[in-house]
Order: structure tokens, then C-alpha cells, then sequence
């Protein structure tokens, strides 16, 4: 998987947990607290879908791993591959 | 001791026929229900009452996504019965705003969700959703109704089985006297239709109705009733004291002039006559009325074989010797809404007041003699003489019973 098919992965579970939200144009490197309307529990769910979806578990000590798109594909991309 | 009067102003409801108060009673003068077959899990095709407002009203995607149909509910009632008052929200103080919803049960719709979720991964429950509790509190359908509203008084649910609904309202009474809040927005709230238990548990008590045609499964004191139909559903009405009312120039639908609440304490889920007698006696001297005043008494009535007959004989020794006293019921067009079966049932009553048409009790083919009481209104509206006052009954498992008395709005 390539970075940028993981951001899809992840804008893919935002598009879930935050139906309302305009998804077209995010910053890759701007926080997504920044730009969308994300709580702790929509982070909660971005987590929960990745571990459900996906079978990727992500610690809570690196939640802020999760922080930005760009990010999100350093921290994700390798743990996807990983399963392959 | 002298307390305040207090006034209903503003009306929102979901029902299984009806959107609106305008909508609903319509299709009660018109004999028009709405219960259809829908898919339970574990259960198949069941009969149940299902609404079909839009909770995109008044909420965002996210919102309906993270909350419950309990909540969704409230919502959607508050913010038209706000709509209905006329009362200028954007300018009130929240603090002083309460809301008291009724309910019969919370939880078990998340609950079971979240069992079936886990079931698909081998019941690891670390797949269980950390919105599980926010969802599950007893409180649910009243805080997302004060987030959604941005209300900052108090806010919470009171569980009474399926008295619920009238509960809501004489809690919203008393604290409008006690000088708790100066608003309330109160009545009751339904989304048992989502959880499969409580059609498992009225079928395995021989009290689930089932006819081969939907909108005639439920039908009290007809002979050939088998059971509840279960509804989901929202009434909330707003309430204010009468001098804010009339000093703001606000529509008044009526007046809760009395008010009742006891226990069986006999049975889980039989009634108990005698109890419910006193009931209705003790909400009338509270009213400082007599029966002969009370001009449309709502039944309860569920539709199950004893539940019918004993609230019958209730109202027959309270209402005996009443000939302008009729006698009512919503269940046939919506089944049973639960929580929010009193407060659907009361506001299904409300418009009388100004067109004197009584609604009727509907699916009666063949009364069932015992249930055979004066002026019970069968199959067809009825024009009465006058329409001064309603009792509105509304009973409980676990022997929980409540009257309301509203009457017509009279500056006297």
C-alpha cells in the first residue's frame, strides 16, 4: 500500500464517523482537528474502524500518531504492509 | 398552599400515523393507522408502529450517527413543539429551561447492537463502542435533546414503565411551581421498536397482537384482541406558568388542573382496578372537579385480554352516572408507544377542546361485553356537546399508575 492509498483509507473512515464534513479538500499536512469538526470519541472511531476494517491496532500512547493525513500514512502505510 | 397554574403552549409529536399534531389528529378523526411488518433480528417479521420523521430536521449526520432513535426522537419533538410555541428561544435564558422526558425502558436497543457487533468478531470486546455509555444512560433522550438545543437546565429522563408519558408532564408541573425553571418542554419518548427483547418478551407473556392485517392487530376491547403492538414515538409539549404565558400573548391548549401517581403493589405486570380507581379519584379532587366535569376520558388500554377489562371496570365505578363523559383510546391507529404512549395519547386529545370532536377507538368489530362501558366511542368520531376537560390514563408494569386532568383554558 502507498501513502497516499492509506490517506484514502483514513479519509475514507472520516467520511463515516463525520458524515457532515467537507472532505475534498484537506491539508495532508494541517492537524485534521484544525480543518474538520473531529472530537476525542471521532478519533476514538477512526481507531476502532482501522482495528475493525482492517485488523490494525494502534496503542493510546500513539494516538497522536494519528494527528495529520501525512501523519496518519508514516505512522499507518507500515503496519498495513506489514500484514501483507 | 397556593401554586402557580400551568399551561400547555406548544405541541411536537412523532407518531406511526402522524408527524404533527395536525397530521396525527386527522388521521385519528379519519380512522387512519399506521402500523406496518418490519424485520427484527432474532425475530423475523414482526407488526410495530414506526415513524418516519426526519431527524435530519434538526440534526447533523454526525449527530443521528453518535446518538440513539431515543434521542433523535426528543430532538425532533422538542424542536417543533418550541416551533409550535411561539416562545422566542433565541432570547430565553436556558438555565431556566428545563426538560423532563418519560420513559419506559433506555438501553437495550445499544446494548443489543453492541452484542451483535462483537458477535461478528468471536465477541472480543475490545470491538465494543466506546460510545456505548453516553448512549445508554438512563438520561440519554433528554441530554442530546439539551445539547442539541443548547438548553443548560436541567435535563433528564423519569422512568414509569408506560405511564412514562403523563409522568414527563406532571414533573414539569411541579418544578414549573416550585420555581425550578420558568419553561419546560416534557411529555414522553419511545425507540423500543429497535430492540428485539421487548417483542420476544410480550410474545413469551402471550401479550404480542398479531393480525394478517397490520393496522388492524391492535385493537382494545374488541373481542378478538391478542396482545400490545409495539410503537416508537415522541410527544413533548412546552410548559409555562400562566402569567408568563399570557404575558407573552402565547396560545394556550389547556390547563393541567390535576394530577395523580400510585402503585399497585401487587404485580409485575397485572393491573390492579381498585388502585387505578383511586388514581383517577384522587387526580379529580386534586382538580377540585367532579366526574361529571371530565368530558373525554383516554384509556390506557393495551389491548391484552385482562389489561382492558380491569381498566374498564376503573373507569366504569369513577365515571358511572356521566352521560356526557366519553371514552377513548389511540392504541388502534399507533399500538403502544411505550414512554411516549401517554403524551401521544394526551396530545391525540388536545384539539377537542377546540372542535369538540371526540376520536374514536378504532378496530372494534365486536366489543367485548365486558368491556362494554358508556360512551365509549367506537370506530367513529363523535361531535359531543362540550369538551371542558380530559383525564388522560396512562398505567404501568410494575403497577405504576397516573391520571392527568387537563382542562380547557378559561382566564376565570
Amino acid at each position: 500500500m502507498s501513502k497516499d492509498e492509506c490517506k484514502q483509507v483514513v479519509l475514507d473512515i472520516i467520511a463515516e464517523i463525520a458524515p457532515d464534513e467537507e472532505l475534498s479538500d484537506v491539508k495532508p499536512d494541517v492537524a485534521l482537528r484544525e480543518q474538520l469538526d473531529l472530537d476525542s470519541m471521532d478519533f476514538l472511531d477512526i481507531v476502532m474502524e482501522l482495528r475493525k476494517k482492517h485488523g490494525i491496532e494502534v496503542p493510546e500512547s500513539e494516538y497522536g500518531e494519528l494527528v495529520s493525513l501525512d501523519s496518519c500514512a508514516a505512522y499507518l502505510t507500515p503496519k498495513f504492509n506489514a500484514l501483507v | 398552599m397556593e401554586v402557580s397554574r400551568v399551561v400547555i403552549t406548544g405541541v411536537g409529536l412523532t407518531a406511526p400515523n402522524g408527524n404533527s399534531l395536525s397530521e396525527y389528529r386527522g388521521n385519528l378523526l379519519n380512522g387512519v393507522a399506521g402500523i406496518s411488518r418490519t424485520e427484527i433480528r432474532f425475530m423475523g417479521e414482526v407488526l410495530a408502529g414506526i415513524c418516519d420523521f426526519d431527524p435530519l430536521r434538526y440534526q447533523k449526520r454526525k449527530e443521528v450517527r453518535v446518538g440513539t432513535r431515543a434521542g433523535s426522537v426528543s430532538i425532533y419533538c422538542a424542536h417543533e413543539a418550541l416551533k409550535d410555541s411561539g416562545a422566542d428561544f433565541e432570547t430565553m435564558d436556558k438555565d431556566r429551561i428545563g426538560i423532563y422526558v418519560g420513559i419506559t425502558e433506555h438501553g437495550n436497543v445499544e446494548t443489543e447492537n453492541e452484542i451483535h457487533n462483537i458477535s461478528q468478531f468471536d465477541y472480543d470486546t475490545k470491538f465494543w463502542t466506546h460510545h456505548h455509555n453516553p448512549r445508554t444512560v438512563a438520561n440519554n433522550a433528554a441530554g442530546e435533546a439539551s445539547l442539541n438545543l443548547k438548553v443548560t437546565g436541567p435535563a433528564y429522563t423519569i422512568g414509569a414503565a408506560c405511564a412514562a408519558g403523563n409522568l414527563g408532564l406532571v414533573h414539569a408541573v411541579q418544578m414549573l411551581q416550585l420555581g425550578e425553571v420558568d419553561f419546560a418542554i416534557a411529555g414522553g419518548v419511545s425507540e423500543s421498536i429497535h430492540t428485539f427483547g421487548i417483542f420476544a418478551g410480550f410474545k413469551s407473556q402471550g401479550a404480542l397482537a398479531e393480525h394478517e392485517d397490520p393496522n388492524k392487530a391492535s385493537r382494545p376491547f374488541d373481542t378478538a384482541r391478542n396482545g400490545i403492538v409495539v410503537s416508537e414515538g415522541g410527544a413533548l409539549f412546552t410548559l409555562e406558568r400562566l402569567d408568563d404565558a399570557l404575558a407573552r400573548d402565547a396560545k394556550i391548549y389547556g390547563e393541567i388542573v390535576g394530577y395523580h401517581v400510585n402503585s399497585d403493589a401487587t404485580d409485575y405486570v397485572l393491573p390492579n382496578p381498585e388502585r387505578q380507581t383511586q388514581c383517577m379519584r384522587a387526580a379529580l379532587k386534586k382538580a377540585g372537579m367532579a366526574s361529571q366535569d371530565i368530558h373525554i376520558v383516554n384509556t390506557h388500554a393495551t389491548a391484552t385480554p385482562m389489561g382492558d377489562i380491569q381498566e374498564c371496570q376503573a373507569i366504569a365505578q369513577v365515571f358511572e352516572n356521566c352521560p356526557d363523559t366519553y371514552v377513548n383510546n389511540t392504541k388502534g391507529f399507533i399500538g403502544h408507544a411505550m414512554g411516549a404512549a401517554g403524551a401521544l395519547e394526551l396530545a391525540g386529545n388536545l384539539p377537542s377542546f377546540e372542535d369538540r370532536m371526540v376520536h374514536p377507538s378504532i378496530n372494534i368489530d365486536d366489543l367485548d361485553p365486558k368491556c362494554s362501558i358508556p360512551n365509549l366511542v367506537l370506530n367513529q368520531p363523535t361531535q359531543a356537546k362540550r369538551v371542558d376537560a380530559i383525564l388522560n390514563n396512562s398505567f404501568g408494569m410494575l403497577g405504576i399508575n397516573s391520571a392527568l386532568i387537563v382542562r380547557r383554558f378559561s382566564d376565570q
